[in-house]
């Protein structure tokens, strides 16, 4: 065994965060780490990485005991972790080649002079290490998140690692990216590294993992060998079945609530005709810069389409501002919560009560006062509506799980009646317990009003929509009613912007 | 992902307390010493005059906490007080002008500025504080232009050689050294009307809402339908026309145009502001706190003087209670998600 945690044991305070886990990792292998948020997946990966200490029990590398006492030790040791949020790692504004040496530039080992030959060629073979074919002079900044998820793969790597641990890696990338993924990840185990997969994405398991150990409420609730058990796993995980959602009748009678004709999102790109009607959920599924947030974008009125127009209710829809779009109806809650909804807790109202109510300042409020007792009342509701658990209407959404927080966005935009709800990506950083609590909620109260959800994966897709429709090069390619059908809509489309995603 | 639970525990209480009173107990402390060592610190006279030496600083610095409150900042106020403060008494003395057209003169200067900046700002996309800068620069080199660099006071030989025929009219000198029921300053009322003019906009109405929102972050505020360059530019514009009113409340104090009135005033009033972060807690900008904070800066000027101080010993206190206030803001708090 490379790796072995015996009885990790660990408390915040009076939480207990970590109770005996014990796993085992070969070198060679694959282990998939499942678990809802809160489950104690970061608090594990962080005893691992020499974060936290553990209170009780032990981590045995290839036998031998040992105790860390800074992240740097876990290095030392091989102990590596790429983390979910890229955003944070590596600098925007350097080149490819420069942030593939920035772990050497930066703890003082690397060479004095920056750039020239000798570092290139340094870059180059850290890059070799896991195939990465980038232009290396290209500034990190104006790469796609799959091609920057890569970049950040090649540095942990160059560490020569033992055991590589890759939290959530594909939660922003399309199929065929997370294809290329895997296939660096391949390479890495016939090498003999021993990979620690988090993830809860079945597709990825079904494709990558060896093993998978289940942790609910940090405890080990699950542990499943090929062939593996899909479903049990996810029931370890949630502790409960999770129910398939109903699907309602396709498309309904009537005239749509938005129709969108020869429209273009960018000048080049092909135009594309696209339909929603009331009572119906449509999924609009692609890889990452397939354009579905700047259809989504231009629905809201965020930027005018290149080409073509739009109908609201038989009306020429031409908003200038979401402002007018929220006026008439149309919603939309934005992808990642934290640049798009929730305010930092330096704002005053940034609690749910005051989240939820922002949009709808001027129905709500009297001469331009607000009256904080009603913001919490209708708060209060809603969260009861959603089932979000919270202490109350005071509550900040940081102290929340994703799935509570993705509920406060959902109820946000429920709080007043929608014509019109566009969803970009409401599943992200969401366990799959809040999942289909999503999925039921987005459901339940879809008869009123057209519905259009953006997601990447397309498992969600087909879980959420009655209509999937697929995107392509900044255009939609097509209806789909099954992943198979997806798939070759999917493949058929035009090449995508970027060359991560070929 | 899971939130390591913060345990209420006896040292977080008093570091909250701390935080949430620390500064207020303080100012409570400093004039209780003060009011033992000099027992004429405490005699109404001395803390209107406190209120009235630093109502020009705070007035200043609650239009800075505007924009601060909308996650800009404005370097300019200022540059922009002292330009108006020599504009009026350009207007009143070289101009002959009367009180009411100076005043509006100064309040549309204000106004004309404060779009100056939001054109530099929310149209160009130039940084806050670079773009106030250059305006601060720009306004101080200004306000010299016209009398080549001298001060204005009546009867001032111009620089085509005649004669200045204005005056400081008596109402306009009544802005800033009239005492109602000859206590209160006028300067104080004004600042004291500002304030809380700015306070009830920003905290309780749905306008003050959209501003945090947009400091806070402009994304979520602009998808939620706020339009948020406008209140941008509102910002820099209420920021530009509440320091011209100190501009004016500061020419009628002084009766004359000072080419040297301006000096300091920029950085007093953005400590007061940034202190105020630090009252009750708020660890934001906010309305009342720069007012606090503007106060306990003049009571600690005013005590020292009257324990015969030095002055020189003035700006190193500042100095002194600004890293103190930071240091509670930023230090001490919890860290906020």
């Amino acid at each position: 065994m490379v790796l072995a945690a015996n009885n990790l044991t660990k408390r915040f305070g009076s939480t207990r965060a970590l109770t005996d886990v014990s796993f085992e990792l070969a070198a060679g292998e694959v282990l998939a780490l499942m678990g809802a948020n809160g489950a104690g997946k970061s608090t594990l990966v962080k005893i691992l990485c020499g974060v936290h200490g553990a209170d009780a029990g032990s981590i045995t590398i290839s036998g031998k005991t040992v105790a860390f006492a800074a992240p740097r030790q876990a290095r030392a040791h091989g102990i590596i972790a790429v983390h979910q949020s890229i955003a944070d790692v590596g600098v925007p504004t350097l080149s490819v080649a420069d942030n593939l040496l920035l772990d050497r530039s930066c703890t003082g080992r690397g060479p004095l002079l920056a750039g020239g030959r000798r570092n290139l060629r340094a870059a180059e073979a850290i890059a070799a290490g896991i195939g990465l074919d980038l232009d290396l002079s290209r500034t990190l900044g104006t790469l796609s998140i799959a091609e920057r998820q890569l970049v950040a793969i090649a540095r942990a790597v160059a560490h020569d690692p033992t055991v590589l641990i890759l939290d959530e890696p594909t939660a922003s990338l399309s199929a065929p990216e997370s294809e290329r993924l895997f296939t660096v990840l391949d390479r890495l185990r016939d090498r003999g590294v021993a990979l620690l997969y988090i993830s809860h994405r079945t597709g990825d398991l079904r494709r990558i993992a060896d093993r998978i150990v289940v942790l609910r409420d940090g405890r080990v609730a699950g542990a499943f060998r090929r062939p593996l058990d899909l479903d049990a796993a996810i029931r370890a995980m949630v502790g409960h079945a999770v129910g398939r959602v109903a699907r309602r009748d396709p498309v309904p009678d009537g005239a749509p609530v938005l129709r969108l004709s020869q429209a273009r999102l960018a000048p080049a790109t092909a135009t594309f005709d696209l339909a929603a009607h009331a009572g119906e959920v449509v999924a609009v599924t692609g890889p990452v810069g397939a354009g579905k947030s700047t259809l989504a974008g231009a629905i809201l009125g965020r930027w005018p389409l290149a080409a073509g127009h739009m109908e609201l209710d038989g009306q020429r829809w031409r908003p200038r501002s979401a402002g007018e779009a929220i006026r008439n109806g149309v919603f939309m809650a934005g992808e990642d919560r934290w640049r798009t909804t929730f305010f930092p807790g330096t704002v005053p109202f940034a609690h749910i009560a005051g989240t939820i109510g922002f949009p709808f300042l001027d129905r709500r409020s009297r001469a331009g006062l607000v009256s904080p007792t009603a913001e919490a009342r209708a708060a209060a509701r809603l969260i009861a509506e959603f089932g979000i658990k919270a202490r109350g209407p005071d509550d900040r959404p940081a102290v929340l799980s994703g799935g509570n927080q993705q509920k406060v966005v959902l109820a946000r935009w429920h709080a007043e009646p929608a014509r019109l709800l566009l969803l970009d990506e409401p599943f992200q950083g969401v366990d799959i317990g809040a999942r289909d609590d999503i999925v039921r909620a987005i459901r339940a109260q879809s008869r009123d009003r057209a519905t259009i959800v953006f997601v990447n994966d397309l498992e969600e897709a087909l879980e959420v929509g009655d209509r999937v429709v697929v995107m392509a090069d900044r255009a939609v390619v097509g209806d789909a009613g099954d992943l198979a059908r997806i798939s070759t809509l999917l493949a058929s489309g035009a090449p995508s912007p970027h060359p991560a995603a070929s | 992902m899971s939130s390591p639970a913060r345990a209420p525990n006896a040292s977080l209480s008093v570091r909250r307390f701390a935080i949430d009173y620390g500064l207020l107990i303080l100012l409570v402390g400093l004039v209780a010493v003060f009011a033992v060592a000099q027992p004429a610190f405490l005699r109404v006279n001395n803390l209107f005059s406190i209120l009235q030496a630093v109502a020009i600083v705070a007035l200043l610095g609650v239009g800075v906490t505007v924009t601060m409150i909308a996650g800009g900042f404005d370097l300019s106020v200022g540059g922009l007080a002292a330009f108006v403060q020599m504009a009026a008494a350009y207007s009143l003395i070289v101009l002959d002008g009367s009180t009411g057209s100076t005043i509006l003169l100064c309040l549309g200067l204000g106004v004309l500025v404060g779009l100056g900046n939001a054109l530099l700002i929310v149209r160009l996309g130039i940084p806050d504080l670079l773009a106030t800068l250059g305006m601060l620069f720009l306004l101080a080199g200004l306000q010299l232009i016209p009398t080549g660099g001298r001060s204005i006071a009546p009867g001032m030989t111009l620089l085509d050689g005649s004669v200045a025929d204005g005056a400081f009219t008596d109402a306009f000198l009544a802005l800033g050294r009239h005492r109602f029921w000859d206590i209160l300053p006028v300067p104080v009322v004004v600042l004291a009307l500002v304030a809380a003019a700015l306070w009830f906009v920003m905290d309780l109405t749905r306008f003050g809402r959209v501003f945090h929102a947009v400091g806070g972050n402009e994304l979520a505020a602009r998808l939620a339908g706020a339009p948020t360059r406008a209140y941008r530019v509102w910002a820099y514009v209420i920021s530009s026309t509440v320091a011209s009113i100190g501009g004016i409340l500061m020419a009628a104090r002084i009766g004359r145009g000072d080419v040297s009135a301006g000096n300091g005033l920029m950085l007093d009033a953005i400590a007061a502001a940034l202190i105020g972060y630090a009252v009750l807690g708020a660890n934001r900008p906010n309305i009342l706190g720069t007012v606090v904070g503007a106060v306990f800066v003049g009571v600690l000027l005013n005590g020292l003087t009257m324990l015969n101080a030095p002055y020189y010993l003035q700006d190193f206190v500042k100095g002194a209670v600004l890293i103190g206030a930071l240091t509670v803001t930023y230090g001490l708090a919890p860290k906020q998600g």
